[in-house]
Parts: structure tokens; sequence; C-alpha cells
């Protein structure tokens, strides 16, 4: 993975001393609240209801063994001794203090990493697909320029203060597993007719209140120009996208206000000024940097593992755990593993300093010490050995990360909801724990095969619940807690937004109404059907007159 | 003392300022907000200036001053001779269009002074405003922002293009400069160092 050098610490470092001075600006009261608010915002630091939360960046989802463990031991000395993998790949302390932050700050910086702009109305942490560089189906290995893109948004200085957030996506694979049409834009890296890097450009996605799918802006971007070609559209969008209406703000309603037509002319108009200038990617810089996402030295071994095998055949317990969180890699005899964070009855995406130092300890040992987080909210070894998978789930079981849950109904994608953040109309954790409670059967589970169900604890829409094939959204109704349901959302090439059942329902009904959905499913899929492709060949209705059938008296 | 910081070679130092700057009248109608319609979408929710504001501005007779670009647009016959002189800057709010200025005034490099006014500090308009009137309009005299210019924005005006920032009344602009050498080695391009890292440092294969 990337490695800074002298030039990349710099920045960090004196990333350090500005927020150190800021904050004691604030302290001292020479900086208002409303002054204070952006710049403690663009270093990940919100005002929440128990305490501060701080959101640490993951470039592109991107750890060293040696960066969790500092995270490991940064929970344990400056918050309850866990942490939170968020839907941005990023990781969450829920309990700092203020005060420390600039601390938390440096100690980040001495294992190359930082809190910058993972909040804010700017550029935030670009994010892409968790099985990127060993995915079987990848075409191109987006990292480096993800990498590129990450330093030319770091306080890039005409976007430092835009009309809103801004959320950028990069993907090379034939199928998309990172949102890029639901970003602010979407970066899907393809080879053309020339075989050469290029880029489909997708803009105006995101969820949130006004959920929309983006629109392919560009068909086909040379990738020197990713750079200057992204300029012109957030020039374009920071003098012109809404600053009255905060929830009008995204980019995405200014490119529905003025039509895509219309707002490709005016990107166009501007990047007929940007292209070629300063800013273009060279070779050299694409070369320096994509040598640092080279191939791991894997060893050369057999593609099937007589061991592997035999476990599999003899250990019901192991093989459910490879059918689920083992996933297919390019390197014969290699395996990308995925450390459930949904052990059934815990809030999603947590883990304690203790499971994090565990994590390093496994990454180092089976996976050239690097792994990933994902946005649906796990870790990912990347690069592990055939022969080797049967020791990993041993230990990785001994520290409750081996659910072999994912892609199931209970990997459910989850913000901190109504517990921790200020923005939420209701919990969620609650609500995920009730559900992983409810349908604690392995073989249930599995009978009920891939789905996703996803919560948000309110429209921000941080659980991407429009895209889960079950959406769960907290809703606020004269001061109590409600959970709206909606159903045939989905991410991915054939990506869509859900569609909301009816009536909203309460906290104690909400797994009731999941089970009788699955029932739905159950009884009416074919054999072939995913809970997704019997929802978009039946429709709403089957599912709405069943969950409401003796539910009338939800509100 | 000033509270406004100029840039001289690079070099920030607080200077008297000597140029006046010359406001609209309060408006007497109740201010007319734009909708927000799809027309008029960037101005939506900026006021709108009134015939009978740009009528009663007061232009002082003598001396350096700078004008609404309201103001300069509709008044051009009365100053011409001062432009030619030098002693007329021109000054637009973050949501006006620079198109007016520059159909008005080809060259803009007859104007000593061009001034940004920022109503709200985190409006992030007048970056790109600095930018686009160093990069695409030429221009290279003083570049100046005023209003709620505070010092945490100062690194980034500077990146943008320009050169003199009169720091808000209730604020030290002396302990502000600093701010303006927050980061040594920026990432990216921009208009005060148009090379991006890595076209100014070997930085290994």
């Amino acid at each position: 993975m990337y490695k800074y050098d002298e030039i990349d610490q710099q920045i960090v470092d004196e990333r350090v001393a500005q927020y150190r001075d800021q904050t004691r600006r604030y302290l001292a009261g020479e900086l208002s609240e409303d002054e204070f608010r952006p710049l403690r915002l663009q270093n990940g630091l919100y005002i929440q209801r128990q305490a501060p939360m701080l959101r640490i960046a993951v470039p592109y989802g991107m750890l060293s063994s040696a960066q969790l463990r500092k995270l490991g031991d940064i929970s344990k000395k400056y918050d309850k001794g866990y942490g939170h993998f968020s839907t941005r790949q990023n990781l969450q302390l829920n309990w700092p203090k203020l005060e420390d932050v600039p601390e938390i700050l440096a100690d980040l910086a001495t294992v190359e990493m930082h809190a910058i702009q993972t909040s804010g109305n700017c550029i935030r942490n670009i994010t892409t697909d968790q099985f990127v560089g060993v995915a079987p189906d990848e075409v191109i290995d987006p990292r480096a320029i993800a990498e590129i893109m990450r330093q030319w948004s770091t306080f890039h200085p005409e976007f430092a203060l835009l009309p809103r957030k801004f959320k950028i996506a990069v993907s090379g694979t034939k199928n998309d597993r990172a949102l890029v049409q639901a970003h602010d834009i979407g970066m899907e890296f393809y080879r053309d007719s020339n075989n050469q890097v290029a880029i489909k450009v997708w803009v105006g996605g995101g969820l949130g209140r006004t959920p929309i799918l983006g629109t392919v802006i560009r068909e086909h971007l040379e990738w020197q120009h990713a750079l200057t070609y992204c300029e012109a559209i957030i020039r374009v969008y920071n003098l012109h996208g809404r600053r009255d209406n905060i929830y009008k703000a995204r980019i995405k309603i200014l490119v529905k206000a003025l039509g895509i037509d219309e707002f490709r002319k005016q990107v166009d108009a501007e990047w007929a000024h940007l292209k070629d200038t300063d800013n273009t990617i060279t070779e050299a810089e694409l070369a320096r940097v994509a040598q640092h996402f080279d191939a791991m030295p894997y060893e050369n071994v057999q593609a099937h593992d007589a061991g592997f095998d035999a476990a599999v055949a003899s250990n019901p317990a192991f093989a459910a755990w490879v059918r689920r969180c083992v996933h297919p890699h390019k390197q014969a005899g290699y395996r990308a593993v995925t450390l459930s964070l949904k052990p059934h009855g815990q809030a999603p995406g947590d883990i304690s300093s203790e499971q994090m130092w565990t994590v390093a300890d496994l990454a180092d040992e089976y996976s050239f010490g690097e792994l990933r987080s994902s946005h649906e909210q796990n870790l990912i070894l990347a690069d592990v050995k055939l022969s080797d998978l049967f020791a990993l789930w041993e230990k990785a079981r001994a520290n409750g990360l081996a659910s072999p849950n994912i892609g199931l109904l209970t990997d459910i994608i989850c913000c901190p909801g109504g517990d921790f953040c200020s923005l939420a109309n209701a919990k969620s954790i609650p609500i995920a724990k009730a559900i992983q409670m409810q349908f604690d059967n392995l073989d249930y589970l599995h009978d009920i095969g891939e789905i996703e169900l996803n919560i948000s604890g309110c429209m921000n829409a941080c659980g991407h619940h429009h895209v889960g094939h079950i959406g769960i959204l907290g809703v606020d109704k004269d001061g109590s807690e409600w959970y709206q349901v909606s159903i045939g959302g989905k991410q991915g090439n054939d990506a869509s937004l859900g569609t909301v059942i009816g009536p909203s329902f309460s906290a104690d009904e909400m797994p009731g109404v999941v089970q009788k959905l699955i029932e739905v499913y159950i009884q009416e899929r074919t054999p072939e059907e995913r809970f997704i492709d019997t929802v978009r060949r039946l429709g709403v209705a089957p599912f709405k007159a069943h969950v409401y059938a003796k539910n009338e008296v939800a509100a | 003392m000033s509270n406004l910081i100029k840039l001289n070679n690079g070099v920030a130092s607080l200077v008297e300022d000597d140029w006046a700057l010359v406001q609209l009248p309060a408006t007497q109608v109740e201010e007319r907000k734009q909708a927000g319609k799809v027309v008029l979408f960037k101005l939506t929710g900026e006021a709108t200036v009134t015939e009978a504001q740009i009528a009663d501005t007061v232009i002082p007779a003598t001396g350096k001053i700078i004008l609404p670009l309201s103001v300069f647009i509709a008044r051009n016959s009365e100053i011409k001779d001062r432009i030619a002189q030098g002693e007329i800057g021109v000054w637009l709010a973050t949501h006006e269009l620079l198109e007016n200025l520059t159909q008005q005034q080809t060259d803009l490099n007859a104007l000593p002074i061009i001034a940004i006014f920022v109503e709200r500090f985190a409006d992030g308009r007048i970056f790109s405003l600095g930018n686009l009137l160093r990069t695409r309009f030429g221009f290279k005299n003083e570049l100046r922002a005023f209003g709620d210019v505070l010092r945490d924005q100062l690194y980034f005006l500077k990146r943008s293009g320009f050169t003199s920032y009169l720091v808000r009344a209730d604020r030290s602009a002396q302990e502000a400069i600093a701010s303006l050498g927050d980061f040594t080695k920026p990432y990216q391009g921009a208009v005060d160092e148009p090379r991006p890292v890595f076209k100014r440092y070997n930085r290994g294969v």
C-alpha cells in the first residue's frame, strides 16, 4: 500500500500543528462555535449526543497492520476501548475528548494516518471496492489514481468550502462493488478499444434525503485527465450549487435543476480551459504511486490444497464460514477473507481494541501485513493462502471475528443512529441487534440466502437504506421513534432505489416485519432466485399485503 | 491600526489601506430575493441590487475608490477618465458574475484592484472567483478579500490568487499572518503555484 515520503509526512505533521492551534484558540474563546465548526469538521470531529465523535480517514479502505494496531492503542487510551467502522470505510471513535483530539491526531501521524476532510463541506475520503487489487473480475486496479486523487483533494484551495459534502468513489471491476452510482462523482475504470485505461464518469448520485442514482456525464475520459476533469465538475458546483438551503445543496440537486445536458455543457466549457494544465497526471507520477500497489510476493502454490478440502469436508462450521466469508482471488491458491464485524447481538461495524490488535496480528501472519475495511462495515484480509485458511478461521473464531454471515440477512449495514448521532431521528443499532437475534439460526440464514438489509437512523442515509434489498429508515413522529421499510433497493451495476411498502412501524414490530417479508420470499421464490430477484419479479404488492395483513394498527 | 494584510513578493505584512471602499446605500424597499428558478439558479436566495440603490450611491469625486460592480457598470460614463488614471477599482459579491465585469471592462488590468466581498467565511465561491480572475481573465493586479475574512481561510485565499486580505475588524490581522504559512509543500497546483507536487519535486520512482 502507499507509503508516505517526507512530503506526505510534513503535510500531516503541519496539519496536526494547525489543528492544535485552532483548538487552542477555540478553547481560549478566540474562535466562535460557528467559526470552529468547519475547522473541526474538516478534521472529522463532530459534537454528538454524549461526546464528540472523531472520524479517522482510511483512504480507499486500505490499512496496514501497524496502523490498525495503533488504532487499537488510540481507542484504548482515548476512548472506551472500541471503534466503529463506517459505511465510508473510515473508523469512528465515539467517546474522545475535544481537548485530546490534537494528541490523537499526533499519534495517528506516527503511522501515516489523519482525519483530514472526513467530514465538512469538502471532498471526502475516496472509497472503492474492498477487493481492489485481488478480485478476479477486476479490469483496472484504481488505487494509484485514488491515491493521486487523495493527494490532489487534500487542502485543495479552490474546493475548501463547497456548498455541501462531496464524495467520490472509484471502481475498476466488472461488477461494481463501490456504489459508483451513489456518489457525487463515480469513476468507473475500464480498458477502451485501444486497450488504454479510461474512465466512465458518473455525476450527481447520492443517497441522503433525496436519493438519486448518478448520471453518466462522460463515457470516456483518459486517466491523465482525472484531476482536471473533476476540477471542472467541482468548479461548476462550487459556483452554482445552492448555498441557501442545506437540503438542496448537494451536486445532485444542481444536476437535476440544470439537466444533465446543460450541466455537461458547463463542465465541458470549464474543462476546455483546464484540460492539459499542470494538474494533468503524468506517466511518471502514476508509475511512482502504482509501485506501492504492486502485487504481493505470492508463493507459487497449487490452485487446490488437500488439507483445505479435507477440512471443508469434515467440518461443517468451517465449511459454512468458507461459503460466506472466503472470496475468490486473482492468484491461484489464494483467497480473500472477510472478518465479520456483525456477530449477532452487537452493533454492526463495532470492533474492540483487543480485536484490532488481533486482526493486526492475523494480517501480519497470513496476509502480508495489510487489510481493508469495507463499506459493508467488515474487515478483509485480502491475500490468504488456501492452506492457511483453517488456522486463520480458528483464531478468528476464538476472537469473535468469524460469524459466517457475510452477505446474509444479519450482515446488516447500520449507522450509529440515535444512540450516538445527534442528527438521528431514531436508534438503529437496537433494531439491527433485534433482527440479528430473530434470525439467530444459521441454517435458516443460509436458506434465506443472499440479502442485504440496511438501516439508517435518519434520512441522511449513512446506513445506505435506499440501496438495501430491505431498507429501514428511522423517522420521527411527534417525538417518538418509528421505522419506515422499503424493499427492492440494490447496489451494483443494476443499482436501484427501494420502494416504501407503507406506513411505518414501532421498534418492537421490526423483527416481525422482516420475518414476514422473508416469509413471502420463501413462499414465492423460484429455486435460483435471491430475495431481490423475487421482489423485482413480483413488485411490492404481495410483500405489502402480508406485512400489513393483521397489522392495521401500525401508525 | 490597519487590519489589511498585503502580500509583496510572497512576503506578508500589515499595510495602510490607500483605497476607499464605496458601498451601496441601504435599500428602502424590502429586499427582494430571487426565487429558486432554474434559469436563475445561481442567484437563488441572493439579494438583488435596485436601480435606486445604484443611482443613490455616492461616488467620491477624488481619490482611489473601489466601486460596487453594479455601479461600475451602470455609471461607467461618469468614471471613464478616472479609470484611465488608475483611480478606480471594482468589488463584487461572491454570487455576482465575473462575465458582467469582463463584458464592461475588457482590459481588467486597467483596474489596479479587484476586491471580492465574502459575506460569510464559509462561502467558498470566493476561491473559484479568485482562480478564474487570475487564470481565465489574466488579472495581474491586487486581488483583495474583504468581509468575513478570518485567519483560517487565508491560506486558501492566498493559493486562490488573492494578494491582500482585509481581516474582519474584531480579529487580529497581525496574528492571522501566521496562517498564510500553514502548509509549506501543497500537493496540488493552484494559482500561486501552478505545478503540483509531482512536478516540483523528484519523489523517487
